[in-house]
């Protein structure tokens, strides 16, 4: 029996935080009273009749920006038609053959296609379960009707689970500073779908695939897709065959069930809409596209890991960009790169510090000017009401203790008030010395460089 | 018939205007004849004049306009014909309506129409049919039957109406009046229950040429915001004047002019091209060689476009519903099928089949092509000739009942009328003449946005016809 190999493709929908609605003026909104956001347009009344909205093309051509897509110069709207409660129309207004943006790639997945749609209306089962089954009757809340969504397609490029949730953590991080969608998964702004199949290792073909549908965390993307190649990879070890079918991933009984086969799937009848006319892409809009685009996630780990960040700490400023902004506004002053990133990675205050402020006692703490506790207790003030380090250095003496001079009877003086503690590290046994340390420390406010400490303490010790 | 019902809709707009008549006298006098209607031609009339109505110094000042039930007006029922939106009354007025009202019309009534504009005689209303005010045992044709019977009766003095393959050319020539399909995109669809969205029209009816350009002028002028295949018109419309055709070449299709058409209607078409001649113009035969195609390419796409946009009649948010539905796929097919007459539930069938995996590209793709293909054929005509002329139908008005048993032969009446649809292009009806007792239509089409030259043109030979239309208004 062969091992497997995972080849799973995911399909991405992101809500986009234009204004208002893809094809009519109603304002978007979340957690609004029911059916308070709507007209005749996304309440599918007869009659009325779709316009697109300008600023969702924009966004959707900077995601194609972002993930290296061909730009269509061209690009249609379909009719998708489906009976549903949560469809007004009967049809959700998507792209199928013409979309706006072709291939592309971010990171190390493929991408297929981008394009735009709306999103259907929300359906509440009321009763005692909250789900369709079981319930009393369903009411429909038309305020999400319409909202603007992207879809995103990847090619089957993704190998694991855990590459998956990897990848869109990516894909979430380079929208949310493209600054195109609120990618909140509880509020279902980002929605993911994932088609798995698994094929023998070292072959090339494709298996039949299964598709989960609409996992709205990471997390549980994780484990669903786990949980489906551990399927799939039973059925395939007993001699069986997989069937497609769309798949529903419970997360909290860690079942999965199915929604339909594919027998059962829908004709969805797709046919260019006629009430919209053909999308054309000017080079006005291209411009004002590529003039919105910030510099991305991965191409800024890349930039700041060539400035010699390691990489975990390039990720990290690019993956939060107010870190990497506060840090790339810190750089050019007299503290090494890496030096200033770890302070701004590991101190929370760091943030709330003029840059210039932050990068002078980074170069104190560096130089061994001051020590790192003192430089951490300027941080705070200089977070608290700002100023000049130096001056703070000086005004609250806590400028490192120097020289082994001024040490000296210090460590003379701990060393005295421990005896048990120096007749220990006479015999060798050196973990008490952390008595005699902070000894030093506290009679000098954290002054004292701990490791000159250390030296000073063998040295009269004769160790 | 009294003097206000008498006046043309151009002469009783001036005289409101010169404050001559006042508006509540004139709408008055039109809403008793239009609640005393003995043609079904309506399915609401106004109850009172309105007490706040239009300016005298609007364009139209105060005229009464019939719109045909498919235009959503708010607060008025629009149920397009059909059981299905019994009782709808929308939130809304669709754009064209509202645009006139702003220009001076006023609402005076809702006419009857084929369900969802599908039909050639306007018996597939779920409200009744309508009665040709010529003839009150045949049809006014369809789909726009109420409108033309009502302006042939003089119980409004214009009407709109909307036009997918024929629907306002057809019952314009069936009930002796005018009817103009005007360019597809120059006037706002949004507000008008669709039929077949790349297709249908709206589109003014009057008893002459110059009150129909009269409301077109105020239907179409820029695009409408709220519908983005609306492109308004390139020019303000005129009133036409001329009295001559000199020069002008008009081209007669020999695919649309000859078989198939009733040897009474022929005559008076011939003798209008006699006429069209002795006023300057030339006349020569032409060549649509797609149009004979025509029909099969608009009974898959109008169907394919109708089956998506009326799958939202489902009972879920306006309309009758089905009451006692286990589930909600019985109450779905229930209500559609207690919503839906059979001509819809025909062309339901048909336009999902041609959509259907599979069979698209055999059906809905090769009727796109043809569709591209007629639309060549006229482009390739109009380099050589100014104007398209056919007969406006095979026949005159037919008795009720007579084709609604055999759908192909009610599809033919369209026969004339659909290539100019798929086209998208301009085409007018006027009257020419009586067969048999019964009116007979001309069709005069042009190129995309010629409708300035296509109304002059008709008000010339409108003028050397001098059809009597008073007749069903008595």
């Amino acid at each position: 029996m062969p091992d497997f190999e995972p080849v799973i493709g995911l399909e991405i929908h992101v809500q986009l935080n234009t204004r208002t609605k893809m094809f009519c003026g109603c304002e978007l909104g979340f957690g609004e009273e029911p059916n308070t956001r709507t007209c005749p347009v996304c309440l599918g009344l007869p009659g009325a009749l779709p316009v697109v909205n300008a600023g969702a093309i924009h966004r959707g051509l900077m995601i194609g920006m972002a993930v290296e897509s061909t730009l269509a110069a061209r690009s249609i709207f379909h009719r998708k038609n489906y009976f549903y409660p949560d469809s007004p129309k009967a049809y959700q207004i998507s792209q199928f053959d013409e979309p706006l943006c072709l291939g592309g790639r971010l990171g190390d997945v493929r991408i297929h296609r981008v394009h735009l749609e709306e999103d259907a209306a929300k359906l509440i089962h009321v009763g005692a379960s909250g789900r369709i089954h079981g319930s009393d009757s369903s009411i429909v809340d038309f305020n999400r009707c319409g909202t603007p969504l992207v879809e995103i397609v990847t090619e089957p490029d993704v190998r694991s689970a855990e590459q998956a949730r990897e990848w869109l953590t990516l894909l979430r991080e380079t929208l949310r500073q493209l600054g195109v969608s609120d990618v909140n998964m509880e509020e279902g702004s980002l929605r993911c779908d994932a088609n798995i199949s698994l094929r023998p290792v070292g072959t090339t073909g494709l298996g039949t695939k299964t598709e989960l549908k609409n996992m709205n965390s990471f997390r549980f993307i994780e484990r669903g897709i786990n949980a489906e190649v551990a399927r799939q990879e039973a059925i395939l070890r007993d001699g069986g065959q997989i069937v497609q079918e769309t798949l529903h991933f419970d997360p909290r009984t860690e079942r999965i069930t199915s929604l339909r086969s594919k027998e059962e799937a829908h004709d969805y009848r797709y046919f260019p809409e006629p009430d919209l006319v053909p999308i054309a892409i000017t080079s006005e809009m291209l411009e004002a596209a590529s003039d919105a685009m910030p510099e991305l996630p991965a191409a800024r780990a890349e930039r700041l890991a060539g400035l010699g960040l390691s990489a975990d700490t390039a990720h990290l400023l690019a993956f939060r960009p107010e870190l990497g902004d506060a840090f790339e506004a810190a750089l050019g002053a007299d503290a090494p790169p890496q030096a200033l990133a770890n302070w701004l990675a590991n101190e929370e205050a760091a943030l709330q510090v003029e840059p210039a402020a932050l990068a002078t006692l980074v170069g104190m703490v560096e130089r061994k000017e001051i020590t790192r506790d003192a430089g951490r207790q300027v941080l705070e003030k200089l977070a608290a009401e700002g100023g000049d380090p130096k001056a703070i250095v000086a005004a609250e003496g806590l400028a490192a203790v120097g020289g082994t001079d001024e040490l000296s009877p210090i460590v003379d003086a701990g060393l005295a008030a421990n005896p048990d503690v120096a007749d220990k590290l006479r015999g060798g046994d050196m973990k008490p010395i952390g008595v005699i340390v902070g000894f030093v420390m506290k009679e000098t406010r954290g002054r004292a460089d701990g490791g000159a400490v250390t030296k000073l303490v063998r040295e009269k010790l004769g160790l | 018939m009294s003097d206000l019902i008498a006046l043309s809709a151009a002469a009783a707009a001036a005289k409101l205007g010169a404050g001559e008549i006042s508006a509540s006298e004139l709408f008055e006098a039109y809403r008793e004849r239009a609640a005393a209607d003995e043609l079904n031609a309506f399915t609401w009339v106004a109850g009172a004049a309105p007490a706040d109505g239009p300016a005298a110094s609007t364009p139209l000042a105060g005229v009464p306009l019939a719109v045909k039930d498919l235009f959503c007006t708010e607060g008025v029922p629009s149920q397009a014909g059909s059981r299905i939106l019994e009782g709808y009354r929308p939130p809304y007025t669709a754009s064209v309506v509202k645009q006139l009202q702003a220009a001076g019309a006023t609402l005076l009534a809702k006419t009857n129409q084929d369900e969802f504009a599908m039909g050639s005689s306007n018996e597939n209303s779920a409200y009744g049919p309508v009665l040709n005010p010529w003839d009150r045992t045949r049809v006014p044709g369809g789909s726009s039957g109420g409108s033309a019977a009502a302006v042939a009766a003089g119980l409004a003095p214009w009407a709109l109406g909307t036009d997918t393959g024929g629907s306002i050319r057809q019952p314009a020539a069936l009930c002796g009046i005018v009817g103009l399909k005007p360019t597809y995109g120059s006037v706002s669809r949004y507000g008008m229950i669709a039929f077949a969205s790349s297709l249908d029209q709206a589109g003014p009816f009057a008893r002459d040429v110059t009150d129909t350009a009269l409301l077109y002028r105020h239907m179409t002028g820029a695009a409408d915001p709220c519908d983005s295949t609306s492109l308004g018109h390139p020019e303000a419309i005129a009133l036409p004047t001329a009295e001559r055709l000199d020069g002008i070449r008009l081209g007669v299709p020999e695919e649309l002019s000859g078989e198939g058409i009733e040897e009474g209607v022929l005559a008076r078409f011939r003798e209008t091209l006699a006429k069209a001649e002795e006023l300057g113009a030339t006349v020569e035969t032409c060549h649509l060689p797609h149009a004979p195609h025509a029909l099969s390419a608009y009974y898959l796409l109008a169907p394919a476009e109708a089956s998506s946009n009326l799958a939202r009649y489902d009972g879920v948010r306006y309309g009758i519903r089905a009451e006692g539905a286990g589930d909600l796929v019985s109450m779905y097919t229930e209500t559609r099928h207690d919503g839906f007459g059979a001509e819809v539930k025909r062309r339901i069938l048909i336009g999902t089949y041609a959509l259907s995996s599979g069979y698209y590209d055999a059906y809905y793709g090769t009727a796109q092509k043809v569709r591209t293909k007629i639309s060549d054929d006229f482009k390739d005509v109009f380099g050589r000739f100014d104007f398209v002329v056919t007969p406006t139908t095979p026949t005159t008005a037919f008795e009720l009942g007579a084709k609604t048993a055999d759908p192909l032969s009610m599809y033919l009446n369209d026969f004339c009328t659909v290539p100019m649809s798929l086209a998208g292009i301009p085409a007018i009806s006027i009257p020419c003449g009586l067969s048999d007792g019964l009116p007979v239509g001309f069709q005069l089409a042009g190129p995309a946005f010629s409708e300035n030259r296509v109304l002059s043109a008709a008000y010339a030979l409108e003028q050397a016809i001098g059809f009597d239309g008073s007749a069903p208004r008595a």
